[in-house]
């Protein structure tokens, strides 16, 4: 039998497939790709094995980073949904009728991060919690009309860098606000004082950025009618009041917690919810619960002239592809921890950042945590003699430390900022403490 | 029950239709108490959480059902226009799930982390010697963010030289995203009008003058026709100073046949949930990373992945660095995925994929001759748009109905009503894994619909989960949560 090119050639007349690339200029051909031939799959699974098998993990190399990102226990199951390639290779849902598995697991994840969160509405994922930020401040802007945008001086600088690319286009001024010295929250003298009829939007986290749980969002509600951004850690969410209590109109956050792995930093989710009144001025796509012509329930995405393929220029946001897929995972994720888990998991956070802490702080030379009050799941640690050449020690010893924060604030050049969660286990935080000990 | 042919054979197609309960509407155990006290300050402490208790094993369910009543690549035919839809092979799903890349944090040393760096340096290596271009980075999350990104790196070119410039010109042809992503940077638009299916030069030439930033070009264009004239619209818009962006959405279509850089484009993204097949995963994740040439390259994110006698390093020393358009490096689990199928596919492979997908392409247009319309004239290359402006004006029936109907044969519909300078346009892309049994299958369904009595085609489709949806209604009374449906009455 003739291979099917030979017959989809024959069929067309033509002669060879070099007959369809015709119309493209002599002078701007080229003879080959200047990359190496293919390999068989059994030779390229055995080579980039191979080449990955020369990366520490948190697998034997117990890790207190955090920062933004967090080793916790995945379930199995949470792999096995997303493992549906119904699922994992099937593209935007622009076609509802064929597609009402992927959009009703859209739908759930919208409705379980407004359970998180307090809001009303969530779309389906930004890149990530920075550009979730960066949205959020363009938003706060359209809703407000104001030129300046306050955030905390203690943010990870990822997230004030990708902030700072997301507001040029808006001509919006991002300010800081400094934190309060004792307690690592923000300074809400400074906030009053940076407070002017300008100011578009406000953006607090909780858990902060040093860990530290922010007490004071109703005061910081009642200072200002800017539109109010919070950013949240979604696992804490399970034992903190939602901002929509406190009166936020918009939610972000790194969804990466729920049900997806660190991979060194992506794919991640970034959450994005707002108030019922805000959602035209939303960015991303968004699931609506509707009908069919028969009068089952069904759902599509909604919304849309707000998008880039439809408003082009003036859409709110110029995102397509977003991260689907993981708020599936997420969506999952909190369905197989239920509210019980989820509390659960929670709490073994703060109970386990709690002992760690205590245990550093008796170490002489060490201060943990450095800001007084509650902390969620990471705690900023300080060594007046110095911190790098611990860390280096740590490493030594196969154990990485925390995040150092000189390149963060420069104040804490001697300090790092160390996160735990449910999967270290007794012997690594042992180990931690035994190789801290040598500095005493 | 309507069939579709494959091979010349009928096969019957019905989609899978749970009634499938939302997860808040299933039957919860109790919440169990949790002593806070000593843990989460009173003034902050949460009492309760309305998300339901379930057995593992009913929500494994309920999301098995849920997949059921999905389509994806591996479920049948996907000719979904400009989105690529190929084969996503297998072997890169295991790697994605090995713990050197699930369990290691991007803030670990770089010692700690060399496999990981490997990877992303000689990755960006492949993509520039695949693109002609001079560097790479890898950090943009999606296609649009990749053009956010080297709308900046224009912008910064630009600055550097003492110019301000603001106009981003783009032909009507365009993707959506182009516009978006310059309209969110402040930035104005020319949008130049297309003649015969092609930029047309003087209408480039008109548009383009000292406040030009960039032209924002894909090639093939999104009609699937190569513009020829690709060299004479880089000098239009060289000779006036501004820059040439390709926008790689199309790039499937080349591959070993010519490059961005060999035509001259200066700055370029992947689309790597397109031409290098990582899974689309419902609407993402992807990765977007961008191409320059030489006098670009200052400007890239940062940090910039490294070789030096010490080993792979971060390169946050980078003066006249844009910043960072997302949190770390890029999404690592999919650019380890991308790798793992350059490797496979190598040079000789992935010109391979190019002529396949360009063959397909052209052979499914070819067996539509008489049957649908393709405007403007000349070969196509891994995507034609045909119309069915006709059969609407003869027979009432439209491209949506066509598009329903396609998905009672158990076929994804292609993409619809786009490139807007098209009427009742489908963008159809078959891709190059895809066997000549698939094309004829498909054709021979859409020629039997055309045929069938439009009561039929306007009431698709009818072997789906659920039938038409009223996204009108969806959209006049957004209800976005669990929380806002149950405050609401009940939907009439």
């Amino acid at each position: 039998m003739p291979s099917d090119e030979d017959e989809m050639l024959r069929e067309m007349g033509l002669r060879s497939v070099d007959d369809l690339f015709g119309d493209i200029p002599a002078a701007v051909r080229i003879p080959k790709l200047d990359i190496p031939d293919g390999l068989p799959e059994d030779r390229v699974v055995a080579r980039v094995t191979s080449m990955l098998a020369a990366n520490r993990t948190a697998v034997d190399m117990p890790t207190f980073l955090g920062g933004g990102l967090y080793d916790h226990f995945v379930p199995a199951s949470v792999r096995a949904v997303v493992s549906r390639s119904e699922f994992y290779t099937s593209y935007t849902p622009y076609q509802p009728e064929i597609s009402q598995g992927l959009l009703q697991a859209l739908w759930e994840y919208q409705s379980l991060i407004c359970e998180l969160t307090g809001m009303d509405a969530a779309n389906t994922s930004m890149y990530d919690g920075s550009t979730a930020l960066g949205e959020a401040a363009r938003m706060a802007h359209r809703i407000h009309g104001g030129r300046i945008f306050l955030i905390p001086r203690a943010l990870r600088h990822n997230r004030r860098a990708v902030l700072a690319n997301y507001v040029l286009g808006a001509g919006l001024e991002v300010r800081e606000v400094d934190y309060d010295p004792e307690s690592g929250m923000l300074d809400l003298a400074k906030l009053k004082g940076s407070l002017s009829p300008d100011v578009c939007g406000v953006y607090i986290e909780n858990p902060n950025f040093f860990g530290r749980f922010e007490e004071q969002l109703e005061e910081i509600r009642a200072m200002t009618n800017a539109v109010l951004v919070v950013g949240v850690n979604p696992i804490a969410q399970a034992v903190v009041r939602p901002p929509g209590d406190f009166g936020a109109d918009i939610v972000v956050g790194e969804g990466q917690p729920l049900g997806t792995q660190m991979n060194f930093g992506g794919p991640l989710l970034g959450i994005f919810a707002c108030r019922q009144q805000h959602i035209r001025k939303m960015p991303g796509r968004v699931i609506g619960l509707t009908r069919d012509t028969k009068g089952h329930r069904a759902f599509c995405m909604t919304l849309q002239t707000r998008e880039q393929h439809i408003r082009r220029e003036k859409a709110m946001s110029n995102i397509c592809t977003n991260e689907s897929l993981l708020a599936v995972a997420a969506a999952a994720y909190m369905a197989i921890l239920g509210s019980n888990g989820l509390r659960r998991v929670a709490a073994e956070n703060i109970r386990r950042a709690k002992e760690l802490a205590g245990a550093i702080d008796k170490i002489t030379g060490f201060e943990a945590p450095l800001f007084h009050g509650a902390h969620f799941n990471e705690f900023v640690i300080r060594r007046k003699k110095g911190y790098a050449p611990v860390h280096r020690a740590l490493l030594e010893k196969g154990i990485h430390g925390g995040l150092p924060l000189t390149r963060q604030l420069p104040e804490l050049s001697d300090a790092a900022l160390f996160a735990t969660t449910g999967r270290h286990t007794p012997e690594a935080v042992q180990c931690l403490l035994g190789a801290l000990e040598a500095f005493r | 029950m309507p069939a579709r042919c494959v091979g010349g054979l009928p096969v019957n197609f019905r989609q899978a239709y749970w009634d499938e309960p939302l997860l808040m509407e299933k039957r919860s155990a109790p919440d169990s108490a949790i002593d806070l006290s000593d843990l989460v300050p009173a003034k902050i402490r949460r009492d309760q959480l309305a998300i339901p208790n379930l057995s593992e094993h009913d929500v494994v369910r309920h999301f098995t059902r849920l997949s059921q009543m999905n389509f994806g690549i591996d479920t049948g035919f996907y000719p979904l226009g400009s989105c690529t839809m190929k084969f996503n092979p297998k072997f890169t799903e295991e790697l994605a799930a090995l713990p050197t890349v699930t369990r290691i944090h991007p803030d670990q040393d770089e010692s700690t982390v060399q496999g990981a760096l490997r990877v992303l340096y000689e990755l960006q290596d492949l993509l520039a010697r695949i693109a002609g271009m001079d560097a790479v980075t890898l950090q943009p999350a999606a296609g649009a963010q990749g053009e956010y990104t080297g709308l900046l790196l224009a912008q910064a070119y630009h600055r550097e030289r003492g110019e301000e410039r603001h106009e981003v010109i783009i032909p009507d042809t365009a993707h959506g995203t182009n516009p978006a992503s310059a309209g969110m940077l402040g930035f104005d638009l020319i949008e130049i009008p297309s003649k015969d299916g092609r930029v047309d030069l003087e209408a480039l030439e008109a548009a383009t003058g000292p406040k030009t930033l960039a032209l924002m070009l894909t090639n093939p264009n999104t009609l699937g026709i190569f513009e020829e004239h690709v060299l004479d619209i880089a000098q239009i818009v060289h000779d006036a100073g501004g820059l040439l962006y390709y926008d790689g959405a199309n790039f499937n279509a080349i591959l070993g046949r010519t490059s961005p850089g060999k035509m001259n484009f200066d700055i370029v993204h992947f689309n790597l949930h397109k031409t290098f097949t990582t899974p689309h995963g419902g609407g993402g994740p992807g990765a977007g990373p961008v191409g320059v040439k030489k006098p670009l390259e200052p400007f890239l994110p940062v940090p910039v992945i490294g070789l030096n006698g010490r080993g792979y390093h971060l390169n946050y020393d980078r003066p006249k660095s844009i910043g960072k358009v997302r949190a770390w490096y890029g999404n690592f689990a999919l650019l380890v995925r991308a790798y793992a199928y350059i490797l496979r596919m190598g040079g000789d492979g992935l010109r391979e994929v190019s002529d396949r997908a360009v063959l397909n392409a052209n052979y499914i247009r070819h067996r539509l001759a008489g049957v649908l319309d393709v405007p403007f004239g000349g070969l196509r290359k891994h995507e034609f748009v045909a119309s069915a402006a006709k059969l609407a004006a003869e027979r009432g029936v439209r491209t949506v109905d066509l598009a329903k109907r396609l998905m009672d044969f158990g076929y994804h519909p292609p993409t619809v009503y786009f490139p807007h300078l098209v009427e009742e346009a489908l963008m159809i892309e078959p891709t190059e894994t895809e066997t000549k049994e698939t094309l004829d299958g498909f054709v021979e369904a859409l020629k039997k619909i055309m045929k069938e009595d439009p009561e039929t085609l306007h009431s698709a489709p009818h072997n789906t989960a659920v039938a038409r949806v009223d996204e009108v209604q969806a959209a006049r009374e957004p209800i976005l949560s669990w929380r806002t449906l149950k405050s609401r009455k009940p939907l009439s």
